[in-house]
């Protein structure tokens, strides 16, 4: 094939001693640890989650000694699972394919780029920390005031202090990645990359970096005011004490409603890589997909008070409306999934299987959120399992879906050796049966008017739903087994990978499997958004 | 600028030349172009600037929840004639003094670059030690974090800018340290374009600042 003409040789092995790994600034080896750092804190907040899911099971207290605890463990849930696994994830796999699908050595900033790393474990140690200094976090991940205010029946205790300083250290980690990402994809493309021919995976990165950018500060802030209130007698968000509960509101959504789309724009570009390799075609419509993604970046900034819509402060037909409208790019993005696989050569490997699995869940979880910015459903719905069982469509559905077709499909890339084909699809099988399991009775209990949050339930009618989102719970966290043994089996013996065993048309797949530290000895003629396909074919394309 | 970068050039580095730095990050080889570090610095001054239309934000929210503003107890206790304007004079002084600094390293001329930026280091450092003694006066009159949304807005604003300016005292003097060590010249000197970057947007946050919590009627 004429791709291993171009690749170096001899490939390298990532046999490297520990400390080489801790010590290293290659953005391969880090990208291989932001994702193991990423899956560990899954499997965290998959136990915590667990632990929810079992004390909902019935009506009545079993599983906790008290709601305080269940506060703790919900609290926790999200905050590990949001800050420390489905953004780092992404950022993780950024980190490893970004360069390599630009044709650059490195990320700009090498040792900047460490730092973003390491910043995650230490921020992750000190959030889980608390639960062994009097309890962890229990306001919510969102940490309204003044229940997240140092007051009685607020959160007293070191907690939420730890819960604050950790996120402001994720936040700067992710700050500084996206400054990272940014100067990347504009200074170090290859010759011939020029922003129109880079891989539609390196868009969504840019574009999420710009969210992150302009974002996360802001979070900070209101991080630093809320710790400011809790510690140095402030009077910021405290209404007994003349601040503003919705003001914090404000503050953390107009963060937390674009990290919404940090936490799915990259798993959307690693599904438009994904879906045109297994339907041997381009993607359809790909510059209809940078702007859809431009798009959505944009008005990601003009709809976070839609979570507010019940405080009655914030203006309800822009939000609405605004809200309605983000969904048209979204849409534009499943008419380009769809023609892209429409009449193509299709198969059904294990990276394509998790694709069309995002494809479909995430369908759900759009369509039910959309559903949402009505104002007039909205006030039905808010803070019920609906809320609920529509985030957990889009980021489990969506986001995990997502880095699973990723892990699968450039795992050979990573550690030169396949994954196994029949072990990923047992997992794809038990977690998408699981999933469904788990979420979607979670409407149905939400229309009933379950509210979110509660650890008891005196309603006999919502019982048996519950139960069987806790078994559907259970049978996610035994997909993850197949996976688990899949990966340290395949590491050891797998299918020896090549360069290229997708026949992909990206940068990434010109060098070797996996590759050298310098990432390129040689690289193809640039001509068009497909680099490989065009070599191998022996001509240049638009 | 688009299209260019110097991927190309790493071919033939071996893995030891590649893995500790990687060649392409020394940004004086981007052909064309704004430099690696000078666009990460604009960058990170971009997330500044958000982290402080978050606080901004929050100012006015709080201060147009409360009337009168400031509360009849502080009127008058934020006087823009006393002490606070010589330090703003001496602050924006600094900003000229830095871009002097900067002007000079451009054309090579190292002994006027290292006397202004010195300069700059120690009217940062006065600014910062002026503003310390105007908190103890201020504490003295009663004016406290904890003495109402007033009091918590003030010293959460001008504590996180005196954070920031502290932060760029640092960068200075760490220019300043490699200034004395024989590095910067009319072409390598991007360290103190980045850190003048940064302090001009230092000063400009306390113009807004000053405007905003001395003079804003």
């Amino acid at each position: 094939m004429a791709t291993t003409t171009i690749a170096p040789a001899t490939a390298s092995t990532y046999r490297g001693g520990l400390y080489e790994w801790l010590t290293t600034t290659d953005h391969k080896k880090i990208g291989i640890m932001y994702i193991i750092s990423s899956f560990i804190f899954f499997l965290i907040g998959g136990l915590l989650a667990l632990g929810v899911r079992t004390e909902l099971a019935q009506p009545g207290l079993q599983f906790v000694s008290n709601e305080g605890i269940y506060n703790q463990l919900f609290t926790m849930h999200a905050t590990v699972m949001i800050f420390l696994f489905v953004i780092p994830m992404l950022a993780g796999f950024g980190n490893y394919v970004v360069p390599l699908m630009i044709g650059a050595p490195d990320m700009a900033f090498p040792r900047i780029n460490a730092l973003s790393l390491w910043l995650l474990p230490l921020g992750g140690i000190l959030l889980l920390s608390s639960f062994l200094l009097g309890g962890g976090a229990q306001a919510g991940w969102t940490s309204y005031p003044p229940l997240s205010e140092d007051r009685p029946l607020g959160s007293t205790g070191y907690g939420q202090d730890l819960w604050i300083v950790s996120l402001i250290l994720i936040g700067t980690s992710s700050i500084l990645g996206s400054i990272n990402f940014l100067v990347t994809i504009f200074k170090m493309r290859a010759p011939g990359m020029t922003l129109f021919r880079m891989p539609i995976l390196v868009w969504t990165v840019l574009v999420t970096s710009v969210l992150v950018l302009m974002a996360t500060p802001v979070i900070t802030s209101a991080l630093m005011m809320l710790f400011i209130d809790r510690n140095y007698g402030g009077h910021f968000f405290d209404p007994a004490t003349g601040g503003s509960a919705v003001l914090y509101q404000n503050i953390f959504w107009f963060y937390s409603h674009p990290a919404v789309y940090v936490m799915i724009l990259p798993a959307m570009g690693m599904i438009s890589e994904i879906l045109p390799v297994f339907s041997r075609k381009p993607l359809f419509g790909y510059k209809a997909f940078i702007f859809a993604t431009a798009a959505i970046g944009a008005l990601g900034f003009s709809v976070w008070a839609h979570h507010m819509f019940t405080t009655g402060a914030v203006f309800l037909p822009f939000f609405s409306l605004m809200t309605f409208l983000i969904a048209v790019p979204t849409g534009v993005k499943f008419f380009n999934w769809i023609s892209t696989m429409w009449r193509g050569q299709l198969t059904f490997s294990t990276p394509m299987i998790f694709a069309l699995g995002f494809l479909t869940m995430f369908l759900i979880g759009g369509i039910n959120g959309a559903f949402s910015a009505s104002v007039p459903v909205d006030f039905a719905l808010h803070d019920t399992y609906w809320v609920v069982a529509h985030l957990h469509y889009v980021l489990f559905g969506g986001s995990v879906m997502g880095v699973f077709a990723g892990l699968y499909y450039w795992f050979p890339k990573m550690f030169g050796r396949m994954l196994d084909e029949t072990l990923g699809k047992v997992q794809f099988i038990i977690m998408f049966i699981g999933l469904n399991l788990t979420f979607f009775p979670m409407h149905m209990v939400g229309l009933a008017g379950m509210p979110r949050r509660i650890a008891d339930y005196a309603n006999s009618g919502w019982t048996d739903l519950n139960l069987l989102a806790t078994i559907g719970s259970f049978t996610i966290a035994v997909s993850m087994l197949p996976f688990i043994w899949n990966v340290f089996v395949s590491l050891r013996s797998g299918k020896i990978a090549g360069d290229n065993p997708w026949e992909a048309n990206t940068l990434e797949w010109a060098t070797s499997s996996p590759p050298p530290p310098y990432n390129f000895d040689h690289l193809p003629e640039i001509r068009s958004e497909r680099p490989l396909f065009d070599l191998r074919h022996g001509k240049t394309g638009h | 600028m688009t299209a260019d970068s110097h991927a190309l050039t790493t071919t033939g580095h071996g893995p030891a030349a590649g893995a500790d730095h990687g060649p392409a990050t020394a940004g004086h080889e981007s052909r064309g172009g704004i430099s690696n570090p000078i666009l990460g610095m604009l960058l990170f001054i971009t997330s500044e600037v958000m982290f402080f239309a978050g606080l901004f934000g929050a100012y006015f929210s709080t201060r147009a929840a409360h009337s009168p503003w400031p509360p009849d107890k502080f009127a008058g206790t934020l006087n823009p004639l006393g002490l606070i304007l010589i330090a703003t004079i001496i602050l924006v002084i600094s900003s000229v003094t830095c871009q002097l600094a900067v002007n000079a390293i451009r054309r090579g001329d190292r002994k006027a670059f290292m006397r202004n930026i010195t300069v700059t280091f120690i009217l940062g450092i006065v600014f910062l030690i002026m503003q310390m003694y105007d908190y103890s006066v201020l504490f003295g009159e009663g004016l406290t974090m904890d003495a109402g949304p007033f009091g918590t807005t003030y010293f959460t604003l001008t504590g996180f800018h005196g954070a920031h300016v502290f932060g760029g005292v640092i960068m200075l003097g760490v220019v300043l340290y490699r200034g004395t060590a024989g590095q910067f010249s009319a072409r390598h000197h991007d360290a103190v374009e980045a850190a003048s970057l940064y302090w001009h947007f230092v000063d400009v946050v306390w113009i807004i600042l000053f405007s905003v919590l001395y003079l804003l009627p």
